[in-house]
């Protein structure tokens, strides 16, 4: 389904998204029509599904990541479906995943330092529709890795 | 350090990374010129450090994806460097975390089935070194997953 040249132009994007086609295409030996249509066509294969901002967390004030597993006490489609809606609705999680395993639901939240984290967990969290165990692990550093292309 | 400008064009930019400086500017309430000071500005100071094309690995044929919670063998005192640079080397890797907590490593891991996944797992995964525990967690659904800064 992709060539080599599809590849290549995944991962200079992945590096850089915001590249005009003209760029891109030079470090490809492709022309900027013959890369267009190829950005169009991983869009419209939905493989390519947008781009996300790169902000420096830290420098921004938010000092502390946190990852939460939560387990929901109160099982069935309602239960979930409360807990989806009220969770997305909080600005400080940014990720939220219902995952098979030790848990219902993986959060990722962001806070200003531990107090202001203590602070989402007991005003935000727990206060969720069903939420019953939770477990938070600090995040200490982070990389992303380009993944098999 | 922030001003309340600064704030409305760095909500308005992790809405829709796409959106042009004059886009911005107009939704943000400045004029282009401000728009593209300020931006240069805070890409200067290390606050916007850029933008990454956002990949759907299920259409690229990566339909699985498993969170590896791994505890790691303290007592070895090269435990962590070891593992992570061993770690970086499996292709099928996405993001690794550091925690404290119950958790010392999170690896997320894509594969193209189960059985893409089981051999991945034992020929890369627990040949990684000084694993004590491991824990995996499979994605169901993504509920919400912009990773947005509460700005």
């Amino acid at each position: 389904m992709l060539d080599e040249t599809d590849r290549a132009l995944l991962t200079l994007l992945v590096a850089d998204a915001g590249q005009s086609a003209s760029a891109l295409g030079r470090q490809l030996g492709l022309s900027q029509p013959a890369t267009w249509r190829r950005i169009k066509r991983l869009q419209e294969a939905g493989i390519l599904t947008g781009r996300r901002l790169l902000l420096d967390a830290e420098k921004l004030g938010f000092g502390v990541t946190v990852f939460l597993g939560i387990k929901l006490a109160t099982k069935g489609r309602v239960g979930m479906e409360d807990f989806e809606r009220a969770v997305g609705g909080i600005p400080e999680v940014q990720v939220v995943t219902h995952v098979l395993g030790l848990y219902d639901y993986r959060l990722r939240v962001v806070a200003r330092d531990l107090a202001d984290f203590e602070r989402v967990l007991r005003r935000r969290i727990m206060t969720l529709p069903g939420v019953g165990n939770v477990e938070a692990n600090v995040m200490l550093s982070e990389e992303r890795r380009p993944g098999p292309l | 350090m922030l001003d309340d400008k600064d704030r409305a064009l760095l909500r308005r930019l992790q809405a829709d990374p796409s959106l042009t400086v004059p886009e911005l500017a107009a939704l943000a309430g400045v004029t282009a010129g401000q728009a593209a000071r300020r931006l240069d500005r805070m890409t200067d100071q290390g606050l916007i450090r850029g933008q990454t094309a956002v990949i759907d690995w299920a259409k690229l044929g990566y339909p699985l994806q498993v969170s590896l919670r791994v505890t790691l063998d303290k007592t070895v005192p090269s435990a962590f460097d070891a593992f992570l640079a061993a770690a970086r080397e499996v292709a099928e890797v996405l993001e690794i975390q550091t925690f404290l907590g119950r958790v010392d490593v999170r690896l997320v891991l894509v594969a193209r089935d189960l059985k893409h996944y089981q051999t991945l797992y034992r020929d890369r995964i627990l040949a990684l070194p000084h694993i004590a525990d491991i824990e995996a967690l499979m994605d169901v659904a993504a509920v919400k997953s912009d990773e947005r800064l509460p700005l």
